[in-house]
């Protein structure tokens, strides 16, 4: 067992890498939830910005093309979602459910001809200056810019959700959808924007994962990672930058763990293979104990505007 | 919302079963895979086993298969409904299925089982495997001669005899190359994961590996290792020729066509029996992809000459003097390991670091 072979540079620098699909999904997520609708299809959209990230990325040969395309898909596969629970009221667990099956389908229907293909590399940026700062350089400042556009997403969603007055509409329409109508707001069309938002966010998280951190396509392969998204929203307690911590200790723990058994550390491999998990669910018991779990009045209720 | 219709249509194709029973005379055959057939290894090696039966036997056969397959308690599931669909035989592709196999074939006892991987036979249950480790014997001496850094990584998936067998077998023809070498293992817990495979590959690689071997089904680690420059991998379960000729430089090719199309005969003609089937590369279970020039002349050349002495039956991959990790003797001079040890091996090799972990 050697721990100096571990590079904290290195592990810190792939730790944000790890992360950010899973917080892109997340902070999404959580802004469709905290207008008061549960989408589970995330892994589904998450897929479908995957393929469709990669395949417009590879067509073009730019990767930034393959981002705004993986967005565009993600948002409109939840539109689906949208028209089925908001306006046909259909059940939103069930319906998201769905959701993933599709998309996990379509995806691979979608990705059968670019198997193989290598993606068009997206190039780092190597921030003047601040890149050359000792340790906080390499660490911070030479991503590539989809992990600055995360952290960016990350901050507007606090922004809006608590110092305007669209996130206080959005709010209040997740916590009591009945008082939000009865005020005059647009309840479904609210909702609407914030999955679309979602749909978007879970593209981009998958986009991130073919063009970025494995980079190709391989069917199936977001591997649950919007199931670990859906986690870090309650985890975070529905909000924005406890959103980003959930994200960053599941993504470093994972990347932890990679380096711990490579470096053969004398712990057992299953203690340390389950610890990403261990340790999210401990801080959801821990946040449990604490009895303010945040979440929203109306989450996961149709919306009758009748009654 | 034709459209939408047709959509979730070829979804449905798409992710789940192929198509339905139609004709009685037709011999059905059923695959329950453990990834998706685009996975660009393990799966996809044997869907193209599945296409062989297809082209061998046209119209007198007919194909279902279900894709990523949980292995534990939902493949029973899976597996029963195949057997209920009216299956005659079904492969049940991956080591996690021998269980749910088992337990099915009890049910079922007119269906005939074909388990890959594994050990556990019934009068109604087949069990067949490859021996993936003369290929990894092959590999492991690649491995040894181009490691500048001494370091090799090996990505596990989980610690069953068959993947423990792989990595003694590198790491004996490893050493015997190279007596610096140094195995650097991870335990990825999965077969199928490429956003982790990747991780893993990455770990392994900032900790100074320059040859990175996978356990795992998918081309992550490929990937990871062209980004890196200057790292060596070699396919697994399939050719990954992408990658080639650097960082892949050669392959293990697992080739399941020509025992799928022979068990399907077997149950078309009423001969099917239980039987148990490892073959190597002497039979052509196992490929080696063919050696890049990446890798210096002499090398291939012998590695090319194991591989034939492999394939000759003239060497055994597990021949002594060999010691057990803890240094306690296992095989003489000139001993080679038998089936049964080599089926059930759940030990590393003198010279290995680290523990496997309890199953």
């Amino acid at each position: 067992m050697d721990l100096g072979q571990i590079n904290p540079i290195l592990l810190l620098a792939s730790l944000m890498v790890a992360a950010t699909p899973i917080l892109l999904a997340a902070i999404g997520e959580a802004v469709v939830e905290k207008s008061g609708v549960l989408n589970l299809g995330v892994e589904g959209m998450m897929i479908t910005g995957a393929v469709v990230g990669f395949a417009i990325g590879v067509n073009t040969q730019t990767p930034a093309l393959g981002f705004v395309a993986a967005a565009v898909a993600g948002a409109a596969l939840s539109m689906l979602f949208g028209l089925l629970v908001l306006y046909l009221k259909s059940n939103q667990v069930a319906t998201g459910l769905g959701l993933t099956l599709f998309g996990l389908g379509l995806s691979a229907l979608i990705g059968k001809p670019y198997e193989g293909i290598k993606a068009p590399t997206m190039a780092k940026w190597d921030i003047p200056l601040l890149s050359d700062i000792p340790v906080l350089g390499p660490i911070l400042f030479k991503h590539d810019p989809m992990v600055y556009v995360s952290l960016i997403i990350v901050a507007a969603t606090w922004y809006v959700l608590t110092k305007t007055r669209a996130g206080l509409i959005l709010r209040g329409v997740g916590e009591n959808h009945d008082a939000a109508h009865a005020l005059g707001y647009k309840v479904n069309r609210v909702r609407l924007i914030a999955i679309a938002f979602g749909g978007a966010c879970a593209g981009l998280g998958g986009a991130y994962i073919s063009l970025v951190r494995v980079p190709q396509w391989v069917e199936g392969m977001t591997a649950g990672a919007g199931w670990i998204a859906l986690a870090i929203v309650v985890f975070a307690s529905w909000r924005p930058w406890r959103v980003l911590l959930g994200a960053y200790l599941f993504g470093g723990i994972t990347v932890l763990q990679l380096n711990l058994q490579a470096a053969g550390v004398a712990l057992p491999v299953e203690v340390l293979a389950m610890s990403p998990y261990v340790v999210t669910i401990l801080v959801l018991v821990g946040i449990s104990f604490k009895g303010n779990h945040g979440a929203p009045g109306s989450l996961g209720r149709s919306f009758h505007a009748t009654h | 919302m034709r459209v939408l219709k047709t959509l979730l249509a070829t979804a449905a194709l798409a992710t789940g079963l192929g198509t339905a029973a139609i004709a009685e005379d037709k011999t059905k055959v059923g695959f329950i895979y453990v990834g998706p057939v685009g996975d660009g290894g393990w799966t996809y090696e044997h869907d193209q086993g599945r296409k062989a039966v297809v082209a061998e036997f046209g119209d007198k056969v007919e194909t279902i298969y279900q894709e990523s397959v949980p292995e534990g308690a939902d493949a029973e599931r899976a597996i029963t409904q195949m057997a209920l669909a009216g299956a005659d035989l079904i492969f049940t592709t991956s080591f996690g299925y021998m269980d749910p196999t088992i337990a099915v074939a009890e049910k079922f006892p007119d269906v005939k089982f074909e388990h890959a991987t594994g050990y556990k036979q019934a009068d109604n249950v087949s069990v067949y495997s490859a021996r993936f480790y003369e290929g990894r014997a092959v590999q492991g001496h690649i491995a040894g001669k181009m490691t500048k850094s001494n370091i090799v990584g090996y990505i596990a998936s989980f610690p069953i005899p068959e993947v423990i067998r792989g990595i003694n077998s590198a790491y004996i023809h490893a050493k015997k190359v190279n007596p610096d070498v140094q195995f650097k293992i991870i335990w990825a817990y999965t077969w199928f994961d490429p956003a982790k495979e990747a991780d893993a590959a990455k770990a392994l690689i900032e900790q100074g590996a320059d040859v990175v071997l996978q356990h795992t089904d998918s081309t992550a680690p490929q990937a990871a290792a062209k980004e890196a420059g200057n790292v060596v991998t070699f396919g697994q379960a399939s050719d990954m020729g992408d990658y080639a000729p650097f960082p892949r430089v050669s392959s293990i090719i697992d080739d399941w066509g020509p025992y799928y199309v022979a068990r399907t005969k077997a149950v078309m003609d009423g001969t099917w029996e239980s039987v148990s089937t490892w073959d190597g590369i002497g039979a052509g279970m196992v490929g080696i992809g063919e050696i890049s020039d990446a890798v210096p002349a002499d090398v291939k050349a012998e590695a090319e000459a194991l591989r034939d002495a492999l394939a000759d039956g003239s060497y055994h991959a597990f021949t002594g003097p060999l010691n057990k990790q803890d240094g306690s003797a296992w095989l003489a001079e000139g001993e080679t390991a038998d089936d049964g040890t080599l089926a059930g091996m759940g030990f590393y090799v003198e010279g290995i670091e680290g523990e496997i972990p309890s199953n």
